[in-house]
């Protein structure tokens, strides 16, 4: 039997930052179609709130993540601050990364968000790395990577897997399978229809949860952490999603069949939990609107603050590519 | 001939090959079903014309999309696939440099490896260090791997044909800020000769080599240079590897003066290569230093102004042709 970990001020906590990745991203849709406002390619995490939110909530300070090119919803979780995040994502100069990320490379060691990486594949590989000095520090930290059921695919993530389960490291793969890689469905790109499972090759435990109930992933998120921290070693764990928007703010989603994506969006787990919070009376409507225009006055205050930065100068153009760079 | 975008004859030249020889297959993430729906990808509409046993969308597995074309390349298969970004042939480049690259030689010329890599190259779109790294001197760098970069719609038609029948390892590199660029296209199967630059413009004072979208921001520099009296002629290099040294060498030998253009990082860059070249072979030649053009040694950057810094501008080939002028 699971334990149920859920408390009411969690419960708060978990709808809290859900919904302030929902508001974040709806802002960054919003100016995604204004021109020359967002640079790059914007990434979002619209439907898959309840992933990032249920496992990061499941962390302590200590622990480090590794994430993707997907990582909106596991920094605003972390409690990255907003406004140096949505300027960076703008790619200004106070962004948290001073305008060198933008959205695909944000890394905020400040909250042990340790780096993200839009190399697909590549964070289970880095994380082995991360786990191993925590292991060799005898530090009480883990560290959790987050993938994608694409990134199931490359070699690396088999790699890491692997000598994860060798050394027996605190390292919590979790694959976020939102049922595509681009435009590839699951059960074209991937052998086996649960990634779960193939925790046994590596002799590690293995779950997989529904990823839109955000107090069960909670729950399993809890469980695999905790194990992890024993010393016990890895442990893979499968949030099934879903992408409700395009692979990118420029995907139009012309492959996708629009009743199933009708289905998943039925299932947002943000809707889905603000109900069960009304029904369950966690919240009422007046609470819950207030902390929606909560979120929306802090996602509005950051997207001031990256339009008031400017881009960055041309002198830390050349700055940042080695400690110690090499005289000329 | 008519009016074709740069991305539509890389369609054309698909579509002819595999239309030609039934060995031909291509694979790659997203070359059925794309995110993209857009006349003017490579492989628009190749699933509905070929057929899911010709046209092989793949996971998201790099080297295991090098190693289906060098296994299947040595079977007699033509296959032609496609690695994503630049950045992502890292991922490739165990199948492409230990293995298509060495295997022919290894095997004492028993086996051989017809097959076509597409890359997609670009700097200026915003995604960063991750998404745009040109790499072309570390694949010119490897023995037995050919390496080609059309600059024009009708180039990249006929030279992703002749990669495709090459009977060696190609890796066709693809502009992305070339896709929507549109140019005369002869119909039919065209083929564009490896290892041949083409003369773009015949001038006196200084010898202008490129490849790519590079070309044209060298094209930008003409104006300017020719108003201060200086004449250059400009090469579009086409070919990596082959490399047709002696359309360079003529033409130093006729101005004097060298410089190279590219977007990748000046040090270590093809740039280099040339350089050595010209200094090896035609030294009596020159009158000025040979100058090379290109990125500053720091990865792609993110930001629009940083972006601007790391992309050499027509301005910069000015300055370049001038100072070897100088001399
Ligand atoms: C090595 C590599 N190959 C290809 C890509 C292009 N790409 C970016 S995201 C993506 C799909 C990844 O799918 P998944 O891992 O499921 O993550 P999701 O986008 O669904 O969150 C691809 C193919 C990449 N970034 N890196
Ligand atoms: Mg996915």
């Amino acid at each position: 039997m699971k334990k149920n970990q859920i408390v009411p001020n969690l419960q708060i906590r978990l709808y809290k930052s859900m919904i302030l990745t929902r508001k974040f991203e709806e802002k960054i849709v919003a100016l995604s179609q204004e021109p020359d406002r967002m640079p790059g390619m914007q990434i979002l995490a619209n439907g898959q709130e309840a992933v990032a939110t249920g496992i990061v909530s499941a962390l302590k300070p200590e622990d480090v993540i590794i994430s993707n090119h997907r990582s909106h919803g596991h920094l605003l979780a972390r409690g990255t601050d907003l406004n140096s995040l949505m300027a960076e994502i703008m790619v200004k100069d106070k962004g948290v990364n001073g305008g060198k990320a933008g959205t695909l490379h944000l890394s905020v060691p400040d909250v042990n968000v340790l780096m993200t990486s839009t190399v697909v594949g590549a964070g289970p590989p880095l994380a082995i790395g991360a786990a191993f000095a925590q292991q060799y520090k005898r530090a009480k930290g883990i560290t959790v990577v987050f993938f994608g059921d694409g990134a199931a695919a490359e070699g690396s993530v088999h790699e890491a897997m692997n000598l994860a389960g060798v050394w027996k490291l605190p390292l919590l793969f979790v694959c976020e399978n939102n049922c595509w890689a681009g435009a590839q469905r699951l059960e074209e790109h991937c052998a086996t229809q649960h990634i779960f499972q193939r925790a046994k090759g590596y002799d590690m435990p293995g779950q997989n949860v529904d990823g839109n109930d955000v107090e069960a992933v909670y729950n399993l998120a809890v469980e695999l952490v905790e194990y992890c921290r024993s010393g016990k070693g890895p442990a893979l764990m499968e949030a099934l999603t879903y992408r409700m928007r395009g692979h990118g703010e420029q995907d139009r989603q012309h492959y996708v069949d629009l009743r199933e994506l009708a289905i998943w969006k039925a299932k947002c787990p943000i809707r889905r939990y603000r109900q069960k919070l009304l029904n369950d009376g966690v919240l009422n409507q007046a609470q819950i609107k207030t902390i929606d225009q909560d979120a929306e006055t802090r996602v509005s205050a950051a997207v001031a603050f990256g339009d008031e930065s400017p881009y960055p100068g041309p002198e830390t153009a050349l700055t940042d590519v080695f400690v110690q760079p090499p005289s000329a | 001939m008519s009016q074709k975008t740069f991305g539509q004859a890389l369609n054309e030249a698909l579509t002819i090959s595999m239309e030609t020889d039934e060995n031909v297959f291509i694979a790659g993430e997203g070359v059925g079903v794309s995110i993209h729906q857009d006349s003017n990808m490579a492989t628009y509409d190749l699933l509905k014309k070929f057929g899911p046993r010709r046209v092989k969308d793949t996971p998201v597995s790099e080297a295991a999309i090098a190693g289906l074309a060098v296994g299947a390349s040595c079977m007699g298969l033509r296959p032609v696939v496609e690695i994503m970004f630049f950045p992502f042939i890292t991922l490739a480049s165990d199948m492409l440099v230990n293995h298509a690259g060495k295997l022919r030689y290894m095997s004492g010329g028993k086996s051989s490896f017809p097959l076509t890599v597409r890359v997609k190259a670009g700097v200026g779109f915003g995604a960063g260090s991750q998404h745009s790294h040109n790499l072309e001197s570390w694949i010119a760098h490897s023995p037995g791997l050919k390496i080609v970069w059309p600059s024009t719609p009708e180039d990249a038609k006929g030279l992703l044909l002749t990669a495709i029948f090459d009977p060696d390892p190609v890796i066709v590199v693809e502009d992305m800020m070339l896709y929507r660029m549109l140019g005369e296209v002869q119909t039919g199967d065209i083929r564009t000769p490896l290892g041949k630059a083409r003369m773009v413009s015949p001038g006196s004072d200084c010898t202008i080599v490129a490849y790519g979208v590079a070309l044209y921001t060298v094209m930008k520099a003409l104006n300017p240079l020719s108003e201060q009296g200086i004449s250059c002629e400009v090469i579009d290099l086409r070919s990596l590897v082959p490399l047709d040294k002696a359309c360079i060498l003529d033409s130093v030998r006729k101005t004097g003066r060298l410089v190279v253009v590219h977007e990748a990082n000046r040090f270590c860059g093809f740039g280099a290569e040339l350089a050595a070249m010209v200094a090896e072979e035609a030294f009596e030649a020159l009158k000025g230093p040979v100058k090379r053009v290109g990125a500053p040694q720091i990865p792609v950057p993110t930001a629009p102004t940083h972006e601007k810094i790391f992309k050499p501008g027509p301005e910069d080939v000015v300055l370049a042709v001038r100072e070897t002028m100088k001399k």
